[in-house]
């Protein structure tokens, strides 16, 4: 009897890994699902802080494709090494900071690598040639099987009969027949694939699976970089650029201004870590505020905060100021009116 | 049968689960591990990781807002 062929297939959690590695199960193939956490994702997270997102409760869905499949899922955290991808990403940005295929390229990168040192034997994308204009044209796909190392390891079932072989055709390992040749932006083929493979109920993420795809989340990296006068991130930076109103109404300074309770729990977790402000004469909500203000500046920042609580049309509020060492005093401030708060201020 | 804690307050799924798996790397079949968290999605993600890669949810509690989840290591 041939030996059982071992393959790992790169699970975002969205329709199309799913049914890449769906596909390769199908031809008897052992496959055991790899889901990389960048710090970007967009699984949990700002679901998990959000109020308003708890009447639905958020599952993971790399979790949700693999137990659908019926596979192990191993997720990896590449939190400091996918640092140098955003920071210098060799190949550039997409439309907003996503550097999509230096991103590629390090994913597969790190997939090969698990495969040596797990024994196993190619790797499976969802790639399909033409549905991202950046990364997934036909011209790109070379590069990214090359620049990874996987080389021929590299299997894409959605699209490979538009593909060169790779080893795992040529060896028999899997029937190229059975694999498929779909391109282009329509969810056509893959809507009609899942449904034959009867998955219902899938994610559809609109913007890509991560984070830098969104314009306003990549303007808060963006002003983070510029402010701190160099491109470089701690996990926590990524986490509160999710979270909250920016208001950056000076270059040394930016003000997070909860939206919501949920908002409000998570950054209080950040107390000991940044000065905070919240307004104790009227509710309103809880502020951190990042950089280096000064006395003056702390001023401008209570009266934005003072805005944003209820007593805003008050002839006067009291704002707590609380340092990270846990030191509190309150100053007694106007609320800054609407046409005070300059527009160029929220990030 | 051996019993740890795995600290995971303050971590954002997928990091509590990135954590759990790791720390059940180093444990054998049978022992028990408590992991104590602070994001609610836990309650959803660690039960199905391990029903995924075959480990045993003991118990799941909340109090204080804080989430706990007790599995066994499976073979
Ligand atoms: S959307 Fe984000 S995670 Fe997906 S390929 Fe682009 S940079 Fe990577």
């Amino acid at each position: 009897m041939s030996k059982q062929r071992k393959a790992v297939a790169l699970i975002s959690g969205g329709l199309d890994s799913m049914l890449a590695a769906k596909t390769v199960m199908e031809q008897g193939v052992h496959v055991e699902g790899i889901n990389f956490f960048t710090g970007f994702c967009v699984e949990g997270h700002t679901h998990a802080i959000r109020e308003k997102d708890k009447a639905k409760p958020k599952r993971n869905n790399s979790l949700w494709v693999a137990e659908q499949l019926g596979i192990k899922l191993h997720i990896v955290d590449v939190i400091e090494e996918y640092k140098n991808v955003l920071i210098n990403p060799k190949h550039g940005y997409g439309s907003h900071m996503n550097p999509c295929l230096d991103c590629k390229i390090f994913m597969v990168n790190k997939a090969k690598q698990w495969i040596v040192e797990n024994d196993f034997d190619f790797i499976i994308t969802g790639e399909v040639i033409g549905q991202r204009p950046m990364s997934q044209s036909k011209s790109k796909m070379p590069i990214v099987a090359k620049q990874s190392g996987a080389d021929d390891l590299l299997l894409r079932p959605l699209c490979a009969k538009n593909l060169p072989l790779t080893l795992p055709e040529l060896e028999g390992w899997v029937d190229r027949e059975k694999l498929h040749d779909i391109t282009g932006r329509s969810r056509k083929p893959q809507m009609a694939m899942a449904e034959q493979f009867g998955f219902d109920d899938y994610a559809q993420p609109a913007g890509g699976c991560c984070f830098l795809t969104d314009k306003y989340y990549s303007a808060k990296l963006v002003d983070l970089w510029k402010s701190q006068g160099s491109k470089d991130y701690e996990l926590d930076d990524v986490m509160l650029l999710k979270v909250g109103r920016h208001i950056r109404p000076q270059a040394n300074f930016k003000l997070i201004v909860a939206r919501e309770e949920g908002e409000g729990r998570f950054l209080h977790g950040y107390k000991k870590d940044f000065i905070s402000m919240n307004c104790s004469s009227h509710p309103g909500p809880l502020v951190l505020l990042d950089g280096s203000p000064s006395a003056e500046d702390l001023y401008l920042a209570a009266r934005i905060t003072a805005r944003y609580s209820q007593g805003r049309d008050a002839e006067q509020v009291d704002i707590i100021v609380a340092n990270p060492d846990g030191s509190e005093r309150t100053l007694q401030v106007k609320p800054l009116k609407k046409e005070e708060m300059l527009k160029e201020w929220h990030i | 049968m051996h019993k740890e804690t795995l600290n995971a307050r303050r971590l954002l799924c997928p990091l509590p689960v990135i954590r759990t798996q790791d720390k059940v790397k180093q444990l054998k079949a049978g022992d028990q591990l408590e992991v104590i968290c602070t994001d609610p999605g836990v309650m959803q993600d660690i039960p199905a990781w391990c029903r995924i890669n075959g480990h045993k949810v003991l118990e799941t509690t909340s109090r204080n807002h804080e989430y706990i989840i007790i599995l066994e290591v499976g073979a």
